[in-house]
């Protein structure tokens, strides 16, 4: 954008956002709305203390798992499905249900399942990603050439070969493709999570935040949610271009 | 349809040759479609042999049947002798979409074969470069598939199956993406393979110049039902100098009387 024949950063709206923001807590409109000043004050002095990093500690550990119980269970099944077609008649209907799920319904399931705790935020983060990563990794092996896989055929590749030297690299793109939706979902399923598990990481600070009416902490640790959300999925937005250059030459 | 006798026409029977690959009373049915019915024929072991017909007379089919990619519906194919059930290290595809892996170098590709076959990687792209270097594409070891023209791409394709060492090479139209002036250097290329290189070639191709020019043995396939209508064998040819054989009235000859008995389906 430009005003007055200088190119604005991207996002630099946010900043009159920002001033709104501060006017309205200025004006003492809400108590729920404190100056936005004032949230980034005690935003920077709940960032040294323990219940913070802990909470930032057990989400890292429970995205991180779910993430990756998501990648590995995924990328194999999605493939599998794309490869065979017995397998893909079982599989798909219940993918597609899943993926279109509110899965927020699930998770006091899966608390009876698997208890109030760790447990059960690293299954509701992996059923939030792992969905569209199955899908695209089935996508991606449906538009594989099939001559390629002849060829690997006609050479002796055994099916593990065809596997790991043929297939994942050729539906590589649509598979990073959905690995970044995946991981943008599994952010919402590792806070829904917490959300509704109220003992463990960000949700036992809500928790003890809004229990306390302490609205400048509530509003510093969701800024900090939104901005890691946020730059999570620019980090792999920016992955996914440099790959689909490749893709692009295929 | 005989094809009249010409003195082209070798007095030499296949069946007194080293036979390197024999097809016996082959069928294939897709489905519905009849793409070989009851097809025999043989391969004579350090030749040429072209298989030459209407488009989709069924000769992909029958390359994929002898590579083993394809089971056929009725009758056997021997390699050197054994039953053919599954693709082997005595047969080598060169195929018409060059099936090039796009993420992987030019060496990777061209080693690619003696990687499934678990050659060491030193040892293999030892082998690769060698035969890069004969294809004529020394320097672009690194480079990737999409930075290639059609014909380096086929070239990769051609030393991939050459670096394996395999007995029979089954080549699937390997020319018909490059141009007029690339097409005749493979040709020429092709015929010092032939020479040199003591392996069968299985060659399918749609011109029935090519054919003629490159081929000791022809062999007519003709569509509905799918047989072998005839088996030409231009062995006159080899002998004379390949600058002058394009305008050899024995050549001309052959090359009329594939297109009579051919022009017949084209309608
Ligand atoms: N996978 C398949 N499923 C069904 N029918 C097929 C399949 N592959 C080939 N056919 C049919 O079998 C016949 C022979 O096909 P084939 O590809 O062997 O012909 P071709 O001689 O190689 O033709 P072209 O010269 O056009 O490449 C055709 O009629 C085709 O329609
Ligand atoms: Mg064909």
């Amino acid at each position: 954008m430009k005003i007055f024949g200088i190119r604005l950063p991207r996002m630099s709206s946010l900043i009159l956002w920002g001033l709104l923001w501060e006017i309205i807590g200025r004006i003492e409109f809400s108590f729920f709305v404190p100056p936005l000043s004032a949230v980034f004050a005690t935003l920077f002095e709940i960032i040294g203390t323990a219940a913070f990093q802990k909470a930032m500690y057990e989400t890292s550990y429970a995205f991180i798992s779910g993430v990756f119980f998501a990648i590995v269970i995924g990328i194999p099944t999605g493939i599998i499905m794309g490869k065979n077609r017995l397998i893909d008649e079982l599989l798909l209907p219940w993918v597609n249900i899943f993926l279109s799920a509110p899965l927020t319904a699930l998770v006091p399931v899966l608390m009876v399942l698997f208890g109030f705790g760790m447990k059960s935020i690293i299954i509701t983060t992996t059923l939030f990603a792992i969905w569209i990563i199955i899908l695209n990794a089935r996508a991606g092996v449906m538009q594989i050439n099939r001559s390629l896989i002849e060829m690997a055929h006609s050479f002796g590749a055994s099916s593990w070969e065809a596997f790991s030297k043929i297939y994942f690299w050729a539906a590589l793109p649509e598979i990073l493709g959905g690995v970044r939706i995946g991981v943008i979902r599994a952010v919402k399923g590792v806070i829904i999570g917490q959300l509704l598990i109220s003992i463990v990481g960000f949700g036992a600070l809500f928790e003890l935040y809004s229990a306390n009416f302490l609205m400048k902490h509530f509003w510093a640790v969701l800024i900090v949610l939104f901005a890691l959300a946020f730059t999570i999925s620019e980090v792999l937005a920016y992955l996914e271009r440099r790959v689909s250059y490749y893709a692009a030459k295929r | 349809m005989a094809m009249p006798q010409t003195n082209a026409l070798s007095e030499e029977s296949p069946s007194t040759a080293d036979i390197a690959v024999s097809a016996r009373n082959v069928s294939k049915n897709y489905d519905n479609v009849e793409a070989l019915k009851d097809l025999s024929l043989e391969f004579p072991r350090g030749q040429l042999t072209s298989l030459l017909g209407p488009s989709g007379c069924g000769k992909t089919t029958l390359l994929k049947i002898i590579a083993g990619l394809l089971e056929p519906s009725a009758g056997t194919v021997h390699v050197n002798g054994q039953a053919v059930t599954g693709p082997g290290p005595d047969r080598a595809f060169v195929f018409q979409d060059f099936a090039l892996l796009p993420w992987a170098s030019v060496i990777r590709n061209v080693a690619f074969g003696l990687e499934l076959r678990g050659v060491a990687t030193s040892e293999r792209e030892a082998i690769a470069e060698k035969y890069i270097n004969d294809v004529g594409l020394s320097g672009f070891e690194k480079s990737y598939p999409h930075e290639l023209s059609g014909g380096m791409r086929q070239r990769v394709g051609l030393a991939r199956a050459l670096s394996v060492d395999a007995d029979v090479l089954l080549m699937d139209e390997p020319f018909s993406a490059v141009d007029e002036q690339t097409r005749r250097k493979f040709q020429e290329d092709l015929l010092s393979l032939v020479a040199n290189e003591n392996k069968t070639f299985i060659f399918v191709t749609h011109s029935i110049e090519e054919a003629v020019y490159v081929s000791d043995q022809i062999a007519i396939l003709l569509p509905r039902p799918s047989r072998v209508s005839d088996i030409i064998r231009p062995t006159g040819l080899r002998e004379k100098d390949l600058t002058t054989i394009r305008r050899d009235p024995e050549y001309l000859d052959i090359v009329d009387e594939i297109w009579t008995s051919l022009k017949t389906y084209v309608e």
